[in-house]
């Protein structure tokens, strides 16, 4: 987990550094013309909710690249760590049946 | 470039845990900010991306000094949109260096203070319209010629931003060349601007790529990590093998009575810029080194009520909800 000191999700609190008085940090999420889920695209700083929406208006969306803005205050993510690569993924990486190509459909059945 | 002579830390760690982080590398694999990192890459990464990010902001100075005077309403509004990508360049990056454990206001300050430089080239001045041209054109070639190979740093962060910048990039080469062809083409007052834009910005611009390195240490360390992808001198060679055709075709002359086309190197052979120069706006006497810091430091000091204001005020509208909750 991310302390409030790391400014992003996935920074590690390496220094801790006493907190500056500085405005905070927020994740942009955009989702594009064509239906598609929101996207990260990136962060910036605003001072509060509101600000943020107008500044990721303003950063990026300036070629038409969205339809809606989220923005979430990053100290409010949440974030897994590179240690726990292990026990979150490998157990995946066995089950391959959970692919549509493991199965064999004989050319004679069609598309499927 | 944007980030010239980045000298890379020396690093002194578990020589274990640096081979295994330099075959993820080698292997293509992205550094991501929580993963493990010498602290040398983590530091050279904060003065690379730093700087990068400081040329961004102090790189919309001289053109703004034009905006007011661009000689149409489209080339101001073209101007205007421009500059405003250069603000957002430097958001991106800021961003990236930020994930290496270091705040926006701290980079900010060591920019203000000087401990922290921008690139050589926004020392210099932007005397007539088709300077304009000439940025477009060269400086921001220049930084595209740097930008493009590092979209494939191995620091995931830098690299996406990278990717975003150079999306944008090509526009800025595009609308300078279009107002050089413009002059270029018009009267011969116009014409005479033009080559006078080139004249001033050429070997500014190839010192863009900083001092040959070719047998700097600092370089072969960032090779290695991938966070400095060609030599200087290679990427100055291609800008100048990129460049040469484009000054013709503007009927321009490039103003190096050397240049020659090389037919067993495939490439030309041009006069180095006069390093002494380089070095002497590096350490503050360019033309407009304490202009620029100036401005940099009167909009930060000019800026200080509204952060103040904004952030009081955001804080004492979440207190109020904290208390009617």
């Amino acid at each position: 987990m991310s302390s409030p000191n790391a400014a992003y999700p996935d920074t590690p609190d390496t220094n801790a550094k006493p907190k500056r008085h500085e405005w905070p940090l927020w994740e942009i999420f955009i989702r594009g013309q064509h239906g598609m889920s929101h996207r990260h695209v990136g962060s910036l700083h605003a001072p509060d909710a509101e600000m943020a929406i107008k500044n990721a208006r303003d950063v990026y969306t300036r070629r038409n690249e969205g339809v809606s803005i989220w923005v979430v205050e990053a100290r409010h993510i949440a974030a897994s760590s590179p240690s726990d690569k292990g026990p979150l993924y490998e157990p995946s990486e066995s089950k391959v049946y959970r692919h549509p190509t493991f199965f064999d459909i004989p050319e004679d059945v069609g598309a499927m | 470039m944007y980030a010239q002579m980045i000298k890379s830390e020396a690093t002194q760690e578990d020589p274990e845990k640096l081979t295994a982080f330099q075959a993820r590398i080698d292997a293509g694999e992205k550094i991501e900010p929580k993963d493990w990192m010498p602290a040398g890459y983590r530091k050279t990464l904060i003065r690379q991306i730093g700087q990068h990010a400081h040329s961004e902001i102090v790189g919309q100075l001289p053109e703004g000094n034009w905006i007011t005077r661009a000689p149409t309403l489209e080339r101001k509004a073209i101007l205007l949109a421009k500059v405003q990508d250069e603000a957002g360049h430097g958001l991106y990056l800021y961003c990236a260096a930020e994930t290496l454990g270091v705040s926006r206001d701290e980079l900010t300050e060591m920019l203000l203070d000087g401990r922290m430089k921008y690139s050589s080239i926004f020392n210099y001045p932007t005397l007539t319209w088709a300077d304009m041209g000439a940025v477009g054109w060269l400086v921001d070639g220049a930084a595209i010629m740097n930008q493009v190979p590092l979209q494939r740093t191995s620091f995931g962060p830098y690299s996406r931003a990278m990717i975003r910048i150079c999306k944008e990039e090509s526009f800025h080469q595009r609308q300078g060349y279009d107002i050089m062809m413009k002059m270029a083409q018009g009267t011969p007052a116009q014409k005479k601007m033009a080559q006078d834009a080139l004249n001033r910005f050429w070997y500014p611009s190839l010192m863009m790529f900083g001092p040959s390195d070719k047998d700097s240490v600092h370089s072969e360390q960032s090779m290695a990590w991938k966070i400095k992808m060609n030599t200087n001198d290679e990427l100055r060679q291609k800008f100048v093998d990129q460049t040469v055709p484009q000054a013709e075709y503007l009927g321009l002359t490039v103003p190096d009575p050397d240049l020659t086309w090389n037919e067993e190197t495939g490439h030309y052979d041009f006069t180095q810029p006069d390093w002494s120069e380089f070095f002497d706006v590096l350490k503050g006497n360019g033309p407009c080194n304490r202009e620029r810091l100036a401005a940099r430091n009167k909009a930060w000091d000019d800026g200080k009520w509204v952060r103040d204001g904004l952030l009081a005020h955001a804080e004492k509208k979440a207190a109020r909800r904290m208390a009617a909750e």
